[in-house]
Order: structure tokens, then C-alpha cells, then sequence
């Protein structure tokens, strides 16, 4: 039962769906607070490659060379989105440009890269890595097993963020101030809340989960450093966002389907499954389906229901 | 001290020269820091970025290789974001010009037409193909008021995936089927020569191709000006991207004007990845390490920050940041650090979009008033 395609295609939707996860609450903080971040992909990037790094690095055990290694990624992704944050919030220069700018800056072709091969990390199993948290016995359990217990502690950790971020967006004050600034940060910052320390710690917030993200890549999905690993997660995880409405619940949900969709095309292969050009559709659904969501929220009963912060992308100066 | 931001009346005009070249030397002197910090000397490393770029026997044709696309990418995008509209999906519709010329290209070029006839509906079919795949994006934000900068940047991967589809997953038109080699690795079906752009050769380095694409560059970049400064057209889209409601209360269409400009900056998009087809590859390159590892349509956005929206400057930086983008090309692996050249343009468009302040905003410093009652002037810096 646990090799039916189904339960499979659900375990390892779990497993590659958790760097979108991590990357789209972080990316979903920082729109919430108004600041639109295309940087994703570098930040997850410069998080992969420093988190490895530190592996490699520290001599200690297992465990605390791993959380120090991820404490490592997600201060590599928040000093990446420091860059972007003071230029789109500071500097109030183009969101669009800036997160472009980043992803070049740091990205594949950019600092990333230049640092693995500087500290010589390519072609390197790494020392440590994520395992399956739970014992072997309960892993065979039928169906459960290997969706919830086959898994690494930071998909674990990954549903502690969500249920943080939930809780944080809908019960407390910071969260609902946070909210207020991402949709009206005039009225914001007239109400006493300091509309520009908002937007800076949620971009750095978000950094950080996507440096997270990145070393989920490098720590346990493909234990290993290749430039560009991440390959286009961070542009899915912000798709994401939007395919999930902005909301911290739909993005595991999302986050799921569309690491599902990642792991179906080398599975019907594997299985002489032929569903038409599986890599085409399951490739381009993610992003179609973006797009489809996107109209839909943005026609006009659907803005107000779902639709996106209403300040997003809108630099904040205030009235002098 | 203390200082204030403030936004300038008029803006002076050797600032805006001043800024990218600034930030050209702030990215420079930057990453002279990383590679410092790295153990690398930055003055070999520079002396060897310059040499690849423009010096060496012929490294100037490699540039223009790299330059052409960049220079495309680049207007198509500086004709949409001079007008406020952010259409960052030039990668894919550089992708969907390259798909559709080549159709034409295989197609009339098979069938025996005369070059000129064969180059022309390339031309044609390539500024078609780019032009349609940015009407998504167009007809979103113009009738349904879908952000154009999600919708185009996610239709560029869809885009990326039709190619790698045509050429890999199928027995398409566009795909190389006969012969030893297609058994081994799928390659696009090569252009018959009538629908190879051979552009003139100039004798400097040993001979240069100029390519028939870099002409169609600068065509590109004086339609364009014309178009957006002597049209009324383009004085209507530029009070559009000013102002939402002052263009309605003019009688603008704006609906209609959002489309023809995202149809325009798709078009020249496309034509980009014609050129591609005819003047480099002389088939549809569809290997994801080819063509879709270049990543032209974002650099376009580089190159076109950096011109500040102006069509020429975008050509001449097009010329430069091609440069730089072939010497990184050339230098990989080696004893070259990777990855510099990414650092590098991303530091000089950090600079550049900083210096944008500097452009818009006047920063004045305002001398602390010092009340008596702090008197603690040795503690002053």
C-alpha cells in the first residue's frame, strides 16, 4: 500500500514541497507588510550554499552541526534581503528592479556561485545530513508512515512556522499591525505604527526562511552543492503566495500540490505510466495556474475577498 | 548632523549621466572588495574581464554575440517600464520569437524563396510570436487588472517549458529527426541557408561578423525614439504612466494603450529571439543549457535600469554589459573566480538604483541646533 502511486506522490510532495513552504511564508511576510521581494531564488541560494558550508565546517555532532548550519542559511538570506530592503524601503527604489537585482546578484550566475567554488564545495558529499526523524517501525506504517513519519525534522519544523505565522497574522497585535501596514500605510503610520521597521523585519524574516529553504536543498533533499540547485523553487514559492491568496494555511496546501507535481513526472516514467507530455504540463501547471488565480483575484468581487495587500509593491513615503 | 530628503523640482542633467557612471565605478570598486576579501588580486582579475571582453583576437565578436540579444531584451523592456507598465516577461517572449521565426524560417527557407523574402518573414513572425505571448499579460492587466509584472514573469517559465518540449519531448516541426546525431541528443532542426542572416564582415581582429540582428537593434532603438517623442502616441502613453487620471479625463483609451505597449515591448522582444534562430544558432535551440541558461530577458532588465529607460543608452549598455557577460563566459573555469560577473552587475545595479534617489531627491544636511542646555562639545565627532 505504501508504494501506491498515491501515498508516494504525497510523501515526496511533503519532501520537495517543504523548501517552497519555507520559502513562501517568508516571501509572504514581507508582501504583507507591503514589500513585493523577487529576490527568492537568490536568497534561497546564498542560504544553500552558506548552510552547507557550515556543515562542512563544523566539527561537532550531527545535530548541532545541522541547526547551526540552518542558523547560518537564514542569516545568509537575511543579510541578502538587507541589501533589498534598504533599497526598496530606505531608498524607495523600484521592488521590481531590486528583487531582480538580488536574484542576479546573488543567484546562479553571482555570489552563489562564486562562493561555492571559492570555498570549494562542489563535487562534496556532505558530512551531515537530515534523516527521517521517527524510527524505521513507524515509517512502514500503512499510509501515514511514510507521508508523516518518513519525513526530515525540518519538514516538521516547516508546519511549527505555519502554524506561527497563522497565529501571529490573526491573533496577535503585531500581526494585525503588520497588516494594516501591507494595506494601508498611511493609516498605519497614523495610528503610531513604524511603518518603515515593519517592512524591514519582515523582509528580513523573509530572507531568512529563504535561506532556510535554500539549505533544505543542500542538507536534505540533494545533499550536495551544485550551483543554481534550487532551480526555480524561489520563483514557485512566490507563485505560491499568490496561488495560496496570501494565506500562511493555503501555502502548505499549494506547497504540496506543487512538489506533487515534481516528483509525478520521473514517477509515471518509473511506473510506464503515459499521461500525454507529463514534463510539459507538470512543469508549466505550477506557474499557469498562478496566473489563472492571479485574474480571478484581481476582477473585481475577487479583490476584496482574497485579494492581494492592498499597498504591495508601493513604496511609503510620508507626507512632510 | 542630520539629514533631510527631499524631492527635487527639476531634475539637473549631468546627474543623470553622472549616476550610472558612478554606480559603474561604486560596482567595481565593491566587488574589487569581495575578490580582496577572497584572496584574489582585482586588478588581474579586471585586467583579464577587459581584455576577454573587447581585447582579444576576436573577442569583440563574441561580445556583439552576446550584446545583440541584450540590447533586444533591453529596449523591449525599456519601452514598457518608461510607461509605468513593469512587463518583465521579455524571456519568454524572446523564447516564443525564437519558436515562431524558426517555424517561418524552416518552413519558406525549405521552399526555396529568396533570402531577403525568407529574412524578412522571420522578422515578421518573430515579432508575431513575441507580440501574442505578451498580449496574455496585456489582456490581463488591461481588462481584468491582474498585476502584468506576475503574470508575464510567471508566463516565461510556461514559455521555457513549450521550448524545451518542442525540441526534447516530441517529434515537433521545429526538431532535428534524421540522421546518426538525433539519436544521441535532441537538437532543433538546422535553418536551410536562405534563412541564415549573414550580416557584413568588418576587418578589425582578424574579421568581425557584424550580425544582420544587431541592425535591427538599433532600428529598434530609433523607431522607438520616435515613436515615444515625437508620436502622440507615446505622449499619451507617457501621461498614462504619470497619471491614471489625468490620461481618462484627456480621453486616452487606456485599456487599448496598455495593450499596444506591451504589444510593442513583446514584439521587440521577439525579434530578439529571432535573431537568435538567424543570426547565431541557425536552429531552435531548445536544450535548457542553451539557450534558457543565458537568461537574456532578465539582464535585459539590468541593461535597461541601467540606460534609465533611454532607448540609445540602452544600446550602448547593451554593448558593455555584453562585454562583461562574454569575458565571464570565456573566463569560466580556469583560474577565474565564477560567479564574479553576477556579483558585479548586481552591484552596479544596486548602485544605479540607489543613485536613483539622488536623481529624484535632493539630500540636504541640516546642522544639528545645538540647545544650551547640552553643552558637551568635545563630545562632538
Amino acid at each position: 500500500m505504501n508504494n501506491s502511486l498515491l501515498v508516494v506522490l504525497i510523501a515526496s510532495g511533503v519532501a520537495y514541497g517543504t523548501p517552497l513552504l519555507f520559502g513562501a511564508l517568508g516571501e509572504l511576510l514581507a508582501e504583507r507588510s507591503g514589500v513585493l521581494n523577487l529576490g527568492v531564488e537568490g536568497m534561497m541560494l546564498v542560504g544553500a550554499v552558506m548552510g552547507f558550508w557550515t556543515v562542512q565546517r563544523v566539527h561537532a555532532g550531527s545535530a548541532v552541526a545541522l541547526i547551526a548550519a540552518v542558523a547560518v542559511a537564514a542569516l545568509a538570506g537575511a543579510a541578502t534581503a538587507l541589501v533589498h530592503a534598504f533599497l526598496v524601503i530606505t531608498l524607495r527604489a523600484s521592488q521590481i528592479v531590486s528583487g531582480l537585482a538580488v536574484t542576479i546578484f546573488a543567484g546562479a550566475a553571482g555570489l552563489s556561485s562564486y562562493l561555492g567554488n571559492d570555498l570549494n564545495l562542489a563535487d562534496v558529499p556532505a558530512s551531515h545530513t537530515f534523516h527521517a526523524f521517527f524510527p524505521a517501525r513507524m515509517q512502514n506504517w500503512p499510509i501515514v508512515g511514510p507521508i508523516v513519519f518518513g519525513q526530515t525534522p525540518l519538514v516538521y519544523a516547516s508546519w511549527i512556522c505555519v502554524v506561527a505565522v497563522v497565529y501571529y497574522l490573526a491573533r496577535t497585535r503585531p500581526g494585525l499591525n503588520l497588516r494594516a501596514v501591507g494595506e494601508a500605510p498611511g493609516a498605519a503610520d497614523a495610528m503610531g505604527i513604524n511603518v518603515v521597521a515593519y517592512r524591514y523585519v519582515h523582509t528580513l524574516i523573509g530572507g531568512a526562511l529563504a535561506g532556510v529553504a535554500g539549505a533544505t536543498f543542500t542538507l536534505a533533499i540533494t545533499p550536495q552543492w551544485v550551483s543554481g540547485i534550487t532551480g526555480g523553487a524561489g520563483w514557485i514559492a512566490i507563485a505560491l503566495v499568490i496561488f495560496a491568496f496570501w494565506r500562511p494555511e493555503l501555502c502548505l496546501v499549494g506547497a504540496y500540490f506543487f512538489g506533487a507535481l515534481q516528483a509525478l513526472a520521473p514517477e509515471l516514467q518509473a511506473r510506464n505510466i503515459s499521461l500525454g507530455p507529463t514534463e510539459l504540463w507538470t512543469n508549466s501547471i505550477p506557474y499557469a495556474a498562478t496566473v489563472i488565480v492571479l485574474v480571478i483575484v484581481s476582477s473585481r468581487g475577487g479583490r476584496r475577498r482574497l485579494g492581494a495587500p492592498a499597498a504591495l509593491g508601493v513604496p511609503y513615503v510620508r507626507e512632510e | 548632523m542630520r539629514f533631510t530628503v527631499e524631492r527635487r523640482l527639476n531634475q539637473p542633467r549631468w546627474l543623470v549621466v553622472a549616476v550610472p557612471i558612478g554606480s559603474v565605478v561604486v560596482g567595481l570598486a565593491v566587488s574589487a572588495v569581495v575578490l580582496l576579501a577572497t584572496g584574489h588580486d582585482p586588478l588581474s582579475s579586471y585586467r583579464q574581464l577587459f581584455d576577454a571582453a573587447f581585447l582579444s583576437t576576436g573577442s569583440l565578436n563574441q561580445t556583439l554575440i552576446a550584446a545583440t540579444p541584450l540590447a533586444f531584451t533591453g529596449l523591449a523592456t525599456a519601452a514598457a517600464f518608461r510607461m509605468r507598465i513593469f512587463n518583465i516577461g521579455a524571456e519568454g517572449q524572446l523564447y516564443m520569437g525564437a519558436i515562431t521565426g524558426a517555424a517561418a524560417g524552416l518552413y519558406l527557407g525549405g521552399r526555396g524563396g529568396p533570402s531577403a523574402f525568407v529574412i524578412a518573414a522571420m522578422v515578421f513572425m518573430g515579432c508575431i510570436g513575441g507580440a501574442a505571448w505578451a498580449a496574455i499579460p496585456g489582456v490581463f492587466r488591461a481588462f481584468f487588472g491582474a498585476s502584468e509584472i506576475l503574470t508575464s514573469l510567471m508566463l516565461n517559465y510556461v514559455a521555457a517549458q513549450i521550448l524545451t518540449y518542442l525540441i526534447f519531448e516530441s517529434q515537433s516541426y521545429w526538431r532535428q529527426t534524421k540522421g546518426f546525431n538525433a539519436t544521441v541528443f535532441p537538437t532543433g532542426k538546422p535553418l536551410p541557408s536562405s534563412a541564415i542572416w549573414l550580416g557584413p564582415t568588418v576587418h578589425v581582429q582578424g574579421g568581425i561578423t557584424l550580425p544582420l540582428g544587431a541592425g535591427f537593434a538599433v532600428l529598434a532603438a530609433v523607431v522607438l525614439w520616435v515613436l515615444y517623442r515625437r508620436m502622440r502616441f507615446g505622449f499619451e502613453v507617457q501621461v498614462l504612466g504619470d497619471s491614471l487620471g489625468a490620461a481618462r479625463y484627456a480621453g486616452v483609451r487606456v485599456r487599448r494603450k496598455v495593450l499596444a505597449v506591451m504589444l510593442i515591448s513583446g514584439g521587440i522582444a521577439g525579434l530578439g529571439g529571432v535573431s537568435q534562430d538567424g543570426d547565431f544558432r541557425h536552429a531552435l535551440d531548445g536544450d535548457p543549457n542553451g539557450l534558457q541558461k543565458q537568461a537574456y530577458g532578465y539582464t535585459g532588465i539590468v541593461v535597461a535600469a541601467l540606460a534609465r529607460y533611454n532607448p540609445f543608452a540602452v544600446v550602448v549598455i547593451a554593448f558593455l554589459i555584453g562585454g562583461l557577460a562574454n569575458a565571464g563566459n570565456t573566463l569560466q573555469g580556469a583560474d577565474f573566480p565564477s560567479g564574479l560577473v553576477g556579483v558585479i552587475e548586481g552591484i552596479i545595479l544596486f548602485c544605479a538604483l540607489g543613485g536613483e534617489l539622488l536623481v529624484r531627491h535632493r539630500v540636504r544636511f541640516v546642522p544639528r541646533t545645538r540647545t544650551p542646555a547640552v553643552a558637551a562639545p568635545e563630545a562632538a565627532p
